[in-house]
């Protein structure tokens, strides 16, 4: 027993201490996975904020960002012209979202709203293997995937991209939502639907601008992760990962997704690497979802979620 | 015309609570309760019963249980793949722990091992509700399956990681291993699931369905008028469990054979919570046309290329399907928000008039 508790409480925190470069690299590759994590979470975040759809479809779209750019460049388009051919497709997408999916199914219970979206990921899956094919595609954008020594410590150079990236995307998102004028719409139809349209703000263009701008932050995902490794169906699997980072950052908040992404990411990796030899190791999968659910039990509304005043 | 009620009075009360108050609707289940128990073994091929008829009752037991927590409780949950994995792991430990045991007990011990893990899984549901519920209960389905994976005490140290269903016999009968035939499976399955709905629309009718469909509507407005949410819930979360316990020990010991915790991954877990919405949220016979809907349109799509003569790569096939069957639950969401059960409701309605206009 005594034996247990040490291994539990005592030897990882004397691991950490004797070997404090190794913590910084667990600790680095925890940010960069965790930014990984907030930049599908944050495609979550927008959908739900502008129209509270649970939209599960998001991992296959970044899946399908990747396999419409990879196939792209397979055709012979270069970078740019590949890039802005997908951003044209996913903004088609995102109209056909809206007119086929959403509009019908207007002012229906979430859950309804959410199982289309899971259709949606059927659809999108078998569309997107259809039109550029099921095998594992390398996605090479011009970034080698080494890593540089600072001080001792090994970064890698794809991550450090990855981390400046998002955080570039996420000010843009911050100046896009915040200083324009259809920011300011999207941030008014997040509040109050009903108050939105009254003032007359369009709410099917918000519907559209917004699964829009999921779909490039959908791009941004899929690039870095399909260069990380590689296209394929699993890609889709990290929309499950982005879930807790969800929960624990609160539905309806971009910096919580950001700070949550980076909690789950580093968390995850410290268990892995300190705690999960004592029971097997292969906690990955699942301890993101228990740190999730025990810090939901302290603040069931997330990090920064809106609070819910109600007595139950 | 044909479906009239005129004439039939209730006298008592018992006439007026009964589960069919309808006479035509007395006759007709008991009719298609009585052909299901009868005309499949005898005529179905054993590729029909083996394949098709089965797993879709063993799906149906599990859409049920689902559907008491979600549809009824209103509870969201996406563990229910790992509360079978719990049911088929618990039923074979418990298979080889007491091989005298009847396999039928071994079933309903193993449900209440699963009704246990899941009260503990429930608890969360205390505090949290919606997307947040959701997501936790995938806490649940990605633990259970890595535990089942880990510990070999789970799988009797088996050096493949599998579970096998042992041959049991029930009234001298096999019923599971490799030598029992279809149609005895499918007896068994049918018995079960019979009696299992039964169980659950007399539960729903009554003060314990009542309280769950109370605090689904509405928690405060519930928790003012005298129903207690911890209870409820969390008996929710039991018996939702139990039914999930035992249809994954069904899918080991009456379909599959041997499984590995692969077969109780997280799409199991959606495929159960289509079934749950396809057919109709809090509905027992949605239950039963979500899992006929889930489990018969794939074998539909995989078969209509054959049929018309148009031959398709297989890979091509695989991808189209995904394309047809998510079109599919998106056109039945848009048409039918409320499920299959609904649309059977509306039918019936239909034919009370017909042919009258009014």
């Amino acid at each position: 027993m005594v034996d247990l508790l040490r291994a539990v409480f005592v030897a990882p925190f004397a691991d950490m201490a004797g070997n404090p470069t190794f913590l910084v690299e667990v600790l680095i590759g925890g940010i960069a996975a965790g930014l990984m994590y907030s930049l599908v979470a944050l495609g979550f975040v927008l959908i739900f904020k502008a129209s509270s759809v649970f939209n599960f479809a998001q991992g296959v779209m970044v899946l399908f960002a990747a396999l419409t750019l990879v196939g792209l460049m397979e055709k012979g388009a270069p970078v740019p012209v590949a890039l802005v051919l997908t951003v044209i497709v996913m903004i088609a997408l995102a109209f056909a979202i809206e007119r086929v999916v959403l509009r019908p199914l207007v002012n229906q219970e979430h859950i309804i709203l959410f199982m289309a979206t899971i259709g949606l990921n059927f659809f999108l899956e078998g569309f997107g293997e259809m039109a550029w094919g099921a095998n594992v595609k390398k996605l090479d954008v011009g970034i080698p995937d080494t890593s540089f020594l600072v001080r001792g410590v090994q970064i890698n150079r794809l991550e450090l991209t990855a981390a400046l990236t998002a955080a570039a995307l996420v000010t843009v998102l911050a100046i896009f939502f915040q200083r324009t004028k259809i920011g300011r719409a999207l941030r008014a139809v997040a509040d109050d639907h009903e108050a939105a349209l009254s003032v007359g703000i369009p709410l099917k263009t918000i519907w559209v601008v917004v699964w829009s701008v999921a779909g490039i932050v959908a791009i941004v995902a899929g690039v870095m992760w399909g260069a990380k490794s590689g296209v394929q169906f699993s890609l889709s699997l990290i929309a499950l990962k982005a879930l807790p980072v969800l929960i624990l950052g609160g539905f309806t908040s971009v910096p919580g997704a950001i700070v949550g992404g980076l909690i789950i990411g580093v968390g995850e990796k410290l268990g892995e690497v300190y705690w999960g030899p004592l029971v097997g190791g292969a906690i990955e999968n699942w301890f993101a979802y228990v740190l999730a659910l025990a810090f939901l039990l302290i603040r069931p509304q997330g990090l920064f979620g809106e609070k819910i005043i109600e007595r139950v | 015309m044909i479906y009239r009620e005129t004439g039939q009075f209730k006298t008592s009360y018992a006439s007026d609570q009964a589960i069919f108050p309808i006479a035509q609707d007395r006759i007709f289940v008991l009719l298609a309760v009585a052909a299901a128990f009868v005309v499949p073994p005898l005529m179905a091929s054993q590729y029909w019963l083996q394949a098709v008829l089965i797993p879709l009752l063993v799906y149906a037991l599990a859409a049920l249980g689902l559907n008491l927590l979600t549809g009824y409780a209103g509870q969201v949950s996406l563990g229910t793949g790992g509360f079978m994995a719990v049911g088929a792991y618990s039923a074979f430990k418990l298979s080889m722990a007491f091989p005298q045991v009847n396999v039928i007990l071994v079933f309903l011990m193993s449900g209440v091992v699963t009704a246990l893990v899941g009260l503990v899984f429930g608890i969360p549901s205390l505090r949290i509700k919606g997307f947040y519920l959701a997501v936790a209960t995938l806490a649940a389905q990605f633990f259970l399956i890595w535990l089942f994976n880990k510990v070999p005490w789970f799988v009797n140290y088996s050096s493949s990681g599998t579970i096998t269903a042992p041959t049991r016999t029930l009234f001298g009968v096999t019923v599971s291993g490799p030598q029992a035939t279809a149609g005895a499976r499918y007896l068994v399955a049918i018995g079960l699931v019979t009696i299992f709905a039964l169980v659950a629309k007399n539960l729903v009718r009554g003060r314990v369905g009542r309280s769950w469909m109370a605090i689904r509507d509405r928690d405060i407005a519930a928790e003012i008028i005298g129903v207690r949410p911890m209870r409820t819930k969390l008996l929710a979360f039991a018996i939702s469990s139990f039914y999930c316990g035992v249809a994954g020990a069904e899918l080991v010991f009456l379909y599959l054979g041997s499984a590995e915790t692969l077969a109780f991954d997280i799409n199991l877990s959606f495929l159960v919570l289509f079934m749950v919405i396809i057919g109709g949220l809090g509905s027992v016979l949605g239950s039963f046309l979500g899992a006929a809907f889930i489990v018969l349109v794939p074998i539909f799509l995989t078969n209509v290329p054959h049929l018309i003569g148009l031959p398709l790569p297989v890979a091509l096939q695989k991808q189209i399907e995904l394309m047809v069957f998510g079109a599919l639950i998106i056109f039945f969401l848009i048409v039918e928000p409320n499920g299959l059960a609904r649309l059977w409701q509306v039918t019936k309605e239909k034919l009370r008039l017909w042919p009258f206009p009014h």
